[in-house]
């Protein structure tokens, strides 16, 4: 029987305080039984001499200095993990929460993870085909990758993401070693359930665990949801060899919850508010995608953050945006003018696609057609900048082909449907078409074979 | 004995010693993890960790050393790829497999490796502070120069081992120092501590570049070898991307290549490309002259604090050797960060955005371990830094990047809109400035051509009248403007284009000889003169652009092969030619 300690010595937020405690470890788990027989979950944070600092998982609610017993586990906090976890849905710590009944573990393990060993890791170079031509051409998702949504509250980043995945081959009968890990960190129950929903409707939900922690839910279960997804997915991907998708939604509200955590233990704040460690922080959770040698599986992340305030230079975005290998913006102005999804082609950026395009990859000129359509739509703000100065009619020819190219290419490239599925082909032959709407001597990024082969003003015709 | 007393995080306490001196190393806990002495007062001992910990207990127990954090500085170290404390990353994973564990003691340097050493020096001979004693061939590029370690001032060669195969454990050489007894034993390597600068003779001045091959760093804002820089910027500006392209390039002896609290991604992208990737100069991979420091966003933050210091270190070492090498650090903004996080955990007074008083002076000891030396063997050898710095929300005005700007003499600051143009290497002329220019100017003009500083400061200026007239084209329109301007603003854009823009995925473009940057600066200026003199004889510039000429001469780059240098003559007739036509007109 192990040592019980009765009563604590404080309670702040969520933390607590107990004395006299002896050869307890860091990290290590703790269970507080109240006088009702209800239990609670914590964490050490913090040892001086004897006195311990936990943090209590399911809030402090009810606690008082003398109805509680706690017991270590000698541990840090582990989690069951197994293959069939596939399918069922958990809540933010791990536990079942789909009266299915318990996991049978084939292994615990801390949900803390280890760092990878760079020397450990392949380079991803394996594209994703996500039917998305802005997606496909412009900003490659690639095996291996995190790449976040940057969004802001009401755009369709949550449609963006179901597409995503209905359409990453993941409910296909062949993507056997498909799967995705959804971790929901703060959300509204309605996304959630939009989320179940579509998994259902996809077919996809079998091969599929949700880890759910609601807006209403506690705040430190908040800070452990995306852990317990990510070891999952670690073990699914680099032990039992599978392709594990990952979308965590919302990275603000963890954030959030780590600021609310950080600030009732009485840390110096850095920007905003947040722990000076927020980037250490959420560097923990992003730098756990990738592909390992010795292991056919892979980690890809995609998670979702609202940008408070549609501010891009916000720490959380910012931070998050040194650490990802690119980011997919939204423009609220697209997305209200009706193009779906209404990316920020400019901001958006993949750092992996460079290596896996082109010839072998996908088309040997796609990084050619890509680098344009940037320089190209570059311009388009130029111009339409001068337009909003001088008027459209003073334009040079140049210009006014740009705002033309603009129009087009947000219309007919960017937009496109919820079902719709373009293949690379498709996607690359459509960017030729705009690209064609230009005079030839503006297609700078281009060798004059590529624009031999494939200029032709006719293509651009059905613009006009 | 002494245990610990509170832990939080990296930062530990031990509490009621007197064992322990400032930045001491120690052993923490029963797994033996690798911590330092950062504070120590009448109540506490503080150290931080450099590892995990995780599961740690109070009152387990601390070890002393007696000595401070130190690098083990000695034949290996090139092509390897070590952590924050130069624990070799390779050995690790095959040890502990693909995730980094704690408490594992790994020796630096491969104990079992045999060298082929030729020993400099003879029994009876007397020997100094830095004289080389032993040299062994270390990769194809590098000869390892074995070096008496600064402290011993002077000694007589008792015992030195005949020219054999040896492991850098192996003694190799004993000397009888004056004043003391025991004769003191050398291997090939030695310890350094890393937050000390190695000593040197004397600093000389910076008079030669570090050349690079990128034309806006070579010729608009040029570095000097011993020199500092600093890259600021935003995420996606491609800070990586441009250290990437010095550390493949850059004509240095050796480069440590720091990733400080970045991505793991990116350290197996340069370990891959690196190893693919041959060396023009030599003709062998790029590994071969390269040193890896790793210690990645998620790895402990103590440790990424201490990559930067063995950096340098290694660095200073190779450069005692009369080596020039040049340093990535990638990123200094995580470094700070580092240093607030410990700074913070320590409870701290906080100045800027929370980032400890003392960041200014870290930051200029850093910078100031760089510099073009005399060493204490006579030989010539440079530390040149080049520190990507990632600012907060891309905004300059935060502490990292403010304090930066001071110590280094350099500033290639990244710019989004360039970024987001895909205008690569985005390095924004407006804002960006090197004082080197004047230092090397005499270099420019004895190696490379008299003209080279004359044309580069008319490209310059072009440059800044163009940004002038920009202010009036976008309130106006650029139609408006008289033909002598509407040149500027196209010459301007063919030496954006054309000249400052390079390709690094293109074979000819990535890497670009001082000598065919002069020709195509030349080429561009005599466009420019001609077009200018013409105009100025009625000929209508819309004339001239339809020739097509401008467009051709931002082709260059890719058209003209950089051993074929004598096609510039063609281009330098045509211009003669069209122009001289449209005069005639």
């Amino acid at each position: 029987m192990a040592v019980q300690y009765a009563g604590l010595t404080s309670v702040n937020g969520p933390l607590v305080c107990l004395e006299g405690v002896n050869g307890v470890g860091y990290e290590e788990t703790a269970t507080i039984t109240l006088d009702d027989g209800t239990q609670r979950m914590g964490r050490v944070v913090q040892m001086e001499g004897d006195k311990v600092i936990l943090q209590v998982f399911e809030g402090t609610n009810g606690l008082s200095l003398k109805n509680t017993k706690t017991v270590f586990g000698g541990r840090p906090l582990e989690i069951p993990l197994a293959t069939e976890m596939l399918g069922r849905v958990f809540n933010g710590v791990g536990k079942p929460i789909d009266g299915l009944g318990p996991v049978f573990p084939e292994k615990y393990a801390d949900i803390n993870g280890r760092a990878l060993n760079p020397v450990a890791r392949s380079y991803p170079r394996n594209y994703i085909h996500t039917g998305i031509s802005s997606i496909d051409c412009l900003m490659t998702l690639i095996r291996g990758q995190k790449l976040p949504i940057f969004s802001g509250s009401g755009l369709s980043h949550n449609k963006l993401a179901v597409q995503i995945v209905r359409q990453a081959k993941i409910a296909d009968s062949r993507g056997k070693d498909f799967a995705v890990v959804f971790a929901a960190m703060g959300v509204q129950n309605d996304v959630a359930d939009y989320f179940r929903r579509s998994f259902e409707e996809s077919g996809a939900i079998g091969r599929v665990a949700m880890f759910l922690n609601m807006s209403n839910d506690p705040i430190i279960e908040r800070t452990l949801t995306p852990r317990c997804a990510l070891t999952l997915a670690e073990y699914l991907a680099f032990e039992k060899n599978m392709h594990i998708l990952v979308i965590m939604t919302d990275i603000t509200s963890y954030a959030e919850a780590l600021r609310e955590f950080s600030s009732s233990k009485g840390e110096i704040p850095g920007r905003k508010g947040y722990p000076g460690y927020l980037y250490s922080d959420l560097a923990s959770l992003y730098e756990r995608a990738g592909v390992i040698e010795g292991s056919s599986g892979s980690v890809t992340q995609i998670p979702i953050l609202t940008m408070p305030n549609d501010d891009i230079t916000h720490p959380i975005p910012d931070l998050t945006a040194y650490i990802t290998e690119g980011q997919i913006v939204f423009d609220r102005n697209l997305d209200q003018t009706g193009v779906y999804p209404g990316l920020s082609v400019l901001l958006s950026l993949s750092r992996l696609m460079k290596d896996g395009i082109g010839e072998g990859y996908t088309r040997p000129d796609h990084p050619d057609v890509s680098n344009q359509l940037f320089s190209a739509y570059a311009k388009v703000q130029d111009a339409r900048s001068l337009a909003s100065v001088i008027g459209e009619d003073e334009l040079s020819a140049t210009d006014k082909c740009y705002m033309k190219f603009g129009n087009a290419f947000e219309q007919n490239f960017l937009n496109q449907g919820f079902e719709e599925n373009r293949s690379i082909d498709e996607t690359l032959n459509l960017a030729w078409d705009l690209l064609c709407m230009l005079p030839a001597s503006e297609l700078d990024r281009m060798s004059e074979q590529l624009i031999k082969d494939n200029y032709d003003p006719k293509r651009a015709e059905k613009f006009q | 004995m002494n245990t610990i007393y509170a832990i939080n995080g990296p930062v530990i306490k031990v509490r009621d010693t007197k064992d322990f001196s400032m930045r001491e190393m120690v052993y923490v806990g029963e797994k033996k993890l690798i911590g330092e002495v950062i504070g120590v007062n009448d109540l506490f001992t503080i150290i931080q960790v450099y590892e995990n910990t995780d599961g740690l207990k109070v009152g387990e127990s601390v070890y002393t050393t007696g000595s401070p954090m130190c690098a083990t500085l000695g034949p290996g170290i090139i092509s390897n790829i070590y952590d924050g404390i130069e624990r070799p990353l390779g050995d690790m994973k095959s040890i502990s497999g693909a995730f980094v564990s704690e408490g594992s003691a790994i020796p630096s340097l491969n104990g079992e490796k045999k060298f082929d050493v030729t020993v400099a020096v003879k029994v009876g001979d007397t020997v100094t502070a830095g004289q080389i004693y032993a040299v062994c061939p270390e990769t194809p590029l590098i000869v390892h120069k074995c070096m008496i370690p600064p402290s011993v001032k002077k000694a007589t060669v008792a015992y030195a081992a005949p020219n054999g195969q040896y492991t850098v454990n192996d003694t190799v050489l004993r000397l009888s120092v004056e004043g003391e007894d025991a004769e003191l034993p050398l291997t090939l390597c030695q310890k350094w501590p890393i937050r000390d600068p190695r000593p040197a003779k004397q600093r000389m001045p910076v008079t030669k570049p570090l050349i690079t091959g990128q034309r806006i760093i070579d010729t608009v804002l040029p570095i000097g070898k011993g020199g500092t820089a600093a890259i600021p910027g935003g995420f996606g500006t491609g800070k990586t991307m441009t250290q990437h392209q010095l550390a493949k390039w850059c004509d240095a002896d050796i480069i440590v290549y720091i990733g400080c609290g970045e991505r793991g991604n990116e350290m197996t992208q340069v370990l891959e490309e690196f190893g693919e990737l041959i060396d023009p100069k030599s003709g062998r991979p790029l590994t071969d002259r390269t040193v890896l420091i790793a210690n990645t966003s998620n790895m402990p933050v103590a440790a990424r604090e201490a990559s930067i210091y063995t950096g340098i270190t290694l660095a200073e070492y190779y450069r005692d050797m009369g080596y020039h090498i040049a340093i990535m650090a990638d990123s200094t903004s995580r470094w700070a960060e580092a240093l607030r996080e410990i700074s913070g955990r320590l409870e701290e007074m906080p100045a800027e955005e929370g980032f400890p008083a003392y960041l200014p002076s870290r930051l200029s000891e850093f910078y100031e371990r760089a510099g073009y030396v005399k060493t204490l063997n006579d030989s010539e050898g440079s530390v040149t830094i080049i520190g990507a710095v990632s600012p907060q929300g891309s905004d300059f005005s935060e502490p990292v990047t403010q304090n930066t700007k001071r110590f280094v003499r350099c500033f290639w600051a990244l710019d989004k809109s360039l970024a987001y143009a895909r205008h690569y290497p985005a390095i924004n002329w407006m804002t960006s400035y090197s004082e080197y220019a004047e230092d090397l100017e005499s270099y420019y003009s004895e190696n490379v051509s008299p003209e080279y500083m004359p044309l580069r400061q008319e490209i310059s200026t072009l440059l800044v009248e163009e940004n002038n007239l920009m202010e009036i084209v976008k309130l106006i329109g650029a139609d408006v403007l008289p033909d002598d301007q509407k040149l500027i603003i196209e010459i301007a854009r063919v030496i954006r284009v054309g000249f400052l823009q390079q390709n690094a995925f293109h074979k000819d473009d990535t890497f670009v000889p001082l000598n065919k940057q002069l020709l195509m600066m030349k080429v561009i200026i005599k466009l420019y003169h001609e077009a200018g003199d013409a105009i100025k004889k009625g000929v209508l510039f819309s004339d001239i652009v339809k020739t097509g000429i401008f467009d051709k001469l931002i082709k260059i780059k890719y058209d003209i092969p950089n051993d074929k240098t004598e096609m510039f003559d063609d281009y330098e007739k045509e211009i003669d030619d069209i122009i001289g036509k449209l005069g005639r007109i």
